[in-house]
């Protein structure tokens, strides 16, 4: 039977098992809309701007390690979206993008929301296409799924001028992929391994770093199981929280910029570091050079060979899906008789354990304001840990990541490299609809929330019980505490001004606002909204204005180069 | 460090630009690149020259095999390679002028491909560096245009790149 190519659009969409598409209507895909609505398999969430739609497919792809689906229509609809791919290529998510063109005969003669969608998006996406004939969408759109999905993950995007959605032709859906210009490597080398193995058991100051290529892969009992065995530290990035259990006495919690002090003492003064699916980025080791200053062996596993030796030279490079790598180690070191140096790691944890004496992340718990952290330790324990949490970017992204203890993966979901403001609520609708049962946290600031607030519409929508915890300090707080230690505290354009009345808006929106002033009643007002099943809640903390994030290792220094509190 | 990176890379469109935006996204120098289709027409073949440090060549190669066009990448300067390119010069050639550059067009192995009165097209054929000779061999100003096409490499004896 001959299909148009909107209906094979959808088809696929349905082969493929997609629940929910978050996208945005116009002209360019007003044939797939048309298609969308005669069915009722796959499920459409109607965003209130494009931006929001890609991430909130990206959240759902974060949450479940499902693709996410985002449909937007051509020019505007597409550049709104970029934001979005960009966030998602970052952090290497799957997800897929498909958008409306102009007509084919329109494509180049600046036709009305015309724009070269595969031109703008083509350096943030792991690959786009651009369909020109009816017969290639069922093949295009199983290519896009599959590149999205295997190897290391990331956006494609799959564009389609509308006259093509309105030709016919037979819809057959290719039961496999086989190109023969891609084909990610899964098996790590057994000898590398190998060799690996015995750097390891050669240590005398271990230390396993994590990053979000364990979230991705899939492999967070296998990393759990490895540390056990071994009895090393480890410590987690900020996309790799969850990854190892964040209350276990082996984690040293996060590592880098505001990483603990003993994460970042341990992983300059260690001497031998496996590196497991992260990329040693600026963020995580600081200056290089002074990174370097400690002679250490490294041990770097990931998927992506373009990610080993970026920044950092390794000694024993192990290519491969995560998760297969981690299970191979495991098996190897199962077989073998060699034990680590019990009485040299002793002495190390020894070390580590004064570090953490340190006690790093302490702040003022008599303050008669509310502190940041305070809400996020609260936020813990009225969850129980088992949150959800989404956040947007700057101090309140760093304090949740601090403060709310992730020992399972998949449950912090949160913009790690491109670092985009206004994430965190359309991340939580798509985690929210993939997990309707689930506990759902905004960690937001003022200044991040305004940034995608029309989604609080898409919410009333499709009733999503979203608990938005905005930490308002009424400054952009990172952006401020950064002018106050390198700017001679000169808060340029930094205040925010002019702020709107958070309860008043949430309730316009139709939902429930809580203002909250006095550190005694933070525990009722996250009580009461989390009692509060059914309803968005927006609580508004007004926090210390002059808080800073600590520890802090200023641009340009050395891990070990920390500001402490 | 100048290496000669040999590309294989689906015969789509757009897949130049996929490579030439890698380039300029990451800050790599190109110092040329060309691309044609080969005796397979679902192939192109691209030779691109360009210069860094170890690692960062480590990297081009690295970053080229992520592409999702790329079949297969090698770098020449690995081995043993030759490079060839074409230079097409356009040259004043009048009164004692037109026999001198005759006789360097046949020292440099070039070939006159159109004659005016006037002036000469030579056709020449090399290493960049044989090229560069000619163009500092014969009078500067003699010289009214002229037109590369940047270096094309292939392996010595059975290195061949195949899919």
């Amino acid at each position: 039977m001959q299909l148009t190519g909107a209906e094979i659009v959808i088809r696929c969409l349905q082969e493929e098992g997609v629940e929910h598409v978050f996208g945005y209507p116009g002209g360019a895909v007003l044939f797939i809309y048309d298609e969308l609505f005669k069915q009722s398999k796959v499920k459409h969430i109607l965003v209130r701007h494009e931006q929001g739609a890609v991430h909130a497919a990206d959240g759902y792809a974060r949450s479940t390690g499902k693709v996410g689906v985002s449909l937007v229509t051509s020019g505007p609809g597409v550049t709104n979206a970029v934001t979005g791919i960009a966030t998602a290529y970052m952090d290497s998510v799957p997800v897929v993008i498909i958008a409306g063109q102009v007509p084919t005969h329109a494509i180049g003669q600046d036709a009305f929301q015309e724009c070269d969608t595969v031109g703008i998006t083509r350096p943030c996406v792991k690959h786009n296409f651009l369909v020109k004939d009816v017969r290639d969408i069922a093949s295009t759109i199983k290519k896009a799924f599959y590149i999205a999905a295997t190897g290391r993950p990331g956006p494609v995007v799959v564009d389609i001028p509308k006259d093509i959605t309105a030709q016919k032709t037979e819809f057959i859906y290719p039961d496999k992929v086989v190109m023969r210009s891609y084909n990610p490597v899964v098996k790590g080398h057994a000898g590398q391994i190998k060799k690996a193995i015995q750097m390891l058991m050669s240590a005398k100051r271990p230390m396993i770093y994590a990053g979000g290529g364990v979230i991705l892969g899939g492999a967070s009992a296998e990393l759990t199981k490895l540390v056990k065995f071994l009895g090393f530290p480890c410590t987690n990035t900020l996309m790799g929280l969850g990854g190892y259990p964040a209350t276990d006495p082996q984690s040293v919690g996060m590592l880098g910029m505001h990483g603990t002090y003993e994460a970042n003492m341990a992983m300059q003064h260690c001497d031998v570091l496996i590196a497991i699916g992260a990329r040693f980025d600026d963020r995580v080791i600081g200056n290089p050079a002074h990174f370097f200053e400690q002679p250490r062996k490294i041990i770097h596993v990931d998927i992506d060979p373009s990610s080993i030796s970026k920044r950092v030279r390794v000694d024993i490079p192990v290519v491969g899906d995560v998760r297969d790598v981690l299970h191979e180690m495991i098996r190897q070191l199962q077989a073998t008789k060699d034990k680590p140096d019990q009485a040299a790691l002793k002495a190390w944890w020894t070390q580590i354990k004064a570090w953490r004496g340190r006690d790093c992340l302490k702040y003022d718990r008599s303050s008669k304001v509310i502190k940041p952290q305070f809400v996020i330790e609260k936020l813990y324990e009225i969850t129980k840990g088992e949150a959800f949490v989404t956040s947007d970017v700057g101090q309140h992204q760093m304090w949740a990541a601090q403060f709310y203890k992730f020992d399972k993966p998949r449950r912090w979901i949160n913009s790690g490299g491109l670092g985009t403001m206004g994430v965190g609520l359309p991340y939580a609708m798509g985690v929210q609809l993939a997990h309707p049962k689930a506990t759902v946290a905004c960690v937001t600031g003022e200044a991040s929330i305004q940034m995608c607030i029309q989604e609080l519409s898409t919410c009333k929508q499709y009733r999503l019980p979203i608990k938005i915890v905005n930490l308002n300090n009424r400054y952009m707080g990172m952006v401020r505490q950064w002018q106050q230690f390198f700017h001679g505290n000169r808060y340029a354009e930094s205040y925010m001004d002019a702020l709107p009345d958070f309860v008043k808006l949430a309730e316009a929106y139709g939902h429930v606002g809580i203002h909250v002033e006095k550190p005694a009643d933070v525990e009722p007002a996250l009580k009461e909204a989390f009692a509060r099943k059914k309803d968005l809640v927006f609580l508004n903390f007004v926090t210390d204005q002059t808080e800073n994030v600590f520890p802090m290792v200023p641009g340009g220094k050395g891990l070990s180069e920390m500001i402490l509190v | 460090m100048r290496h000669i990176i040999s590309v294989l890379l689906e015969n789509e469109a757009g897949a130049l630009s996929r490579v030439s935006g890698l380039f300029s996204a990451r800050g790599y120098n190109i110092e040329s690149l060309t691309v044609a289709p080969t005796e397979d027409a679902t192939l192109s073949r691209m030779t691109i020259v360009t210069s860094g440090s170890d690692e960062v060549i480590e990297q081009i190669t690295k970053q080229l095999n992520k592409l999702i066009d790329v079949v297969k990448v090698v770098d020449l300067s690995d081995g043993d390679h030759i490079e060839r390119e074409l230079m097409l010069v356009k040259v004043r050639a009048i009164g004692k002028d037109r026999e001198e550059m005759k006789r360097m067009a046949d020292i440099f192995r070039g070939r006159i491909i159109d004659v005016t009165d006037r002036d000469y097209t030579i056709e020449l054929t090399g290493t960049g560096s044989k090229l560069d000779a000619f163009l500092n061999a014969i009078d500067r100003t003699a010289i009214m245009e002229t037109v590369r096409t940047g270096a094309s490499g292939i392996g010595r004896g059975d290195r061949v790149l195949k899919v």
